[in-house]
């Protein structure tokens, strides 16, 4: 097993073409990519009015939740014998099933901001608008980014099990390598996509530490050193 | 024909009747069994964790890895790490397992971390040993945020199982891949609407059960924690 794998990794003609490594984990990126763009433009705006206005929360929790239940094969299925073409089906799928970690996240990031706080900024005269974006949305902007981690690790493995209607990247490796009992190329297409989804969390975990408002990482160590001491 | 008129031609025969109550009995056995050894192993990892504070940085992030890694990628990766075979049920199992305990690691040391030092303090003053003091007194009362987590951990389950069908061992999953192979939409419907349902039938379960195991919350106001986000 590790022979064949190691075997499929050292051989240089799974690292050129179309149906090459970096082409193919281009490929992927790519649909990650998109459907978050597309998911976020969605999802954020709703999040931030229902969060701010504190209208339609239950509404927002309980269809998230009905999304979260929809399994990812029979969507892509469905929409592919709808749209009968694999890229535009499997994007569509993408983009449903990244919505709700990504409103959840704004969702929960707005709730957590404290109220205190709010009204503070109230009581200096901030308008709504004003108080939404100099005040909920940079203490909320940590949340808001654990959403959209969740919805990236969704979408690569989407992605993957999207392979099977025809779409292109890492996905195929798995599928077409199972088709043909090719061991080597399955575990290979495993671990890439693995690796594939671990980078970009890492990576994001690092966005969002680096996002974290001065104020507020001020604000918790000041709380540390309080507990501490 | 209209949708309907091809729905109703699909249920009307008795051999597709069976196939959607045989891939329902699967597809429970496939996302049920896991979340219970998936419950026991992440109870387990916490009381590791309280006894070996060490082990615990080490566990959370462990546990991170695991839920990083994608569905399909996992499912294949199992068998050459078990040694099983590929079309094993046990793989989608063993995947499952490990998704479940991956999500409560954290719940249930945040859990344990929550019972009040002076109920601990009590029983021990009472005579429990550790292990009769762990089951009987802190594991109920880490019950309540150990069932927030439960509820998510199904729904991703149910969910996730019939991406096994792309790896021949799948419950309703099977139904999208033959509704995909016939280019036929009445059982990637069907296998659609019984996923949802199972999902919700099993979250009303473990709510029912989360109030049946902690009496003693049931005076007071409604919980609102279990809106989880």
């Amino acid at each position: 097993m590790i022979g064949e794998i190691i075997d499929w990794f050292t051989s240089s003609a799974n690292w050129q073409g179309a149906d090459g490594v970096p082409t193919r984990v281009l490929q992927h990126l790519g649909y990650v990519l998109l459907a978050l763009v597309l998911a976020s433009v969605i999802a954020v705006p709703i999040g931030l009015y229902v969060g701010h206005t504190g209208r339609g929360g239950v509404l927002l929790v309980g269809s998230g939740n009905v999304i979260r239940a929809l399994p990812t094969l029979g969507l892509v299925t469905f929409l592919f014998l709808l749209f009968t073409d694999s890229d535009v089906a499997a994007i569509i799928g993408l983009v449903v099933l990244a919505i709700p970690p990504i409103l959840a996240g704004t969702y929960a990031g707005l709730q957590a901001v404290d109220r205190a706080v709010v009204d503070a900024a109230e009581g200096m005269g901030m308008r709504g608008g004003q108080r939404l974006w100099q005040i909920e949305v940079p203490i909320a902007l940590p949340l808001v980014l654990g959403g959209v981690r969740n919805a990236v690790l969704q979408l690569v493995a989407t992605a993957a099990v999207a392979a099977y209607v025809g779409l292109g990247g890492l996905g195929r490796y798995l599928l077409d390598g199972l088709a043909i009992l090719d061991y080597g190329e399955v575990a290979a297409g495993a671990i890439l996509t693995a690796l594939l989804a671990i980078v970009l969390d890492v990576v994001l975990a690092a966005v969002q530490r680096a996002l974290v408002p001065r104020g507020v990482r001020l604000a918790e160590a000041g709380a540390k050193k309080e507990v501490s001491a | 024909m209209s949708f309907f008129d091809e729905l109703g031609q699909y249920l009307g025969s008795a051999s597709n009747r069976e196939q959607i109550v045989d891939t329902l009995a699967e597809h429970c056995y496939l996302a049920l069994l896991p979340l219970v050894l998936g419950i026991v192993l992440a109870i387990a990892i916490g009381w590791l964790g309280r006894a070996w504070p060490r082990a615990r940085g080490v566990t959370l992030v462990l546990a991170n890895l695991v839920y990083t890694i994608p569905s399909l990628a996992l499912f294949v990766m199992i068998p050459s790490l078990i040694g099983t075979k590929m079309l094993d049920s046990i793989n989608v199992v063993v995947a499952l397992t490990l998704y479940t305990a991956a999500l409560l690691v954290r719940p249930v040391l945040d859990a344990l971390d929550a019972v009040p030092p002076a109920v601990i303090a009590s029983a021990t003053a009472m005579g429990y040993r550790p292990a009769r003091r762990f089951l009987t007194v802190e594991l109920p009362l880490a019950v309540p945020v150990l069932a927030a987590g439960v509820r998510v951990a199904s729904v991703s389950n149910i969910s996730l199982v019939s991406v096994g069908a792309l790896i021949g061992v799948g419950g309703l999953g099977v139904l999208f891949t033959d509704g995909f192979q016939r280019e036929y939409f009445s059982p990637i419907v069907v296998g659609i609407v019984l996923t949802l349902l199972l999902a919700l039938v099993v979250d009303l379960l473990l709510v029912l059960s989360r109030r049946l195991l902690t009496p003693w919350d049931r005076t007071t106001a409604p919980v609102r924690t279990e809106v989880a986000v």
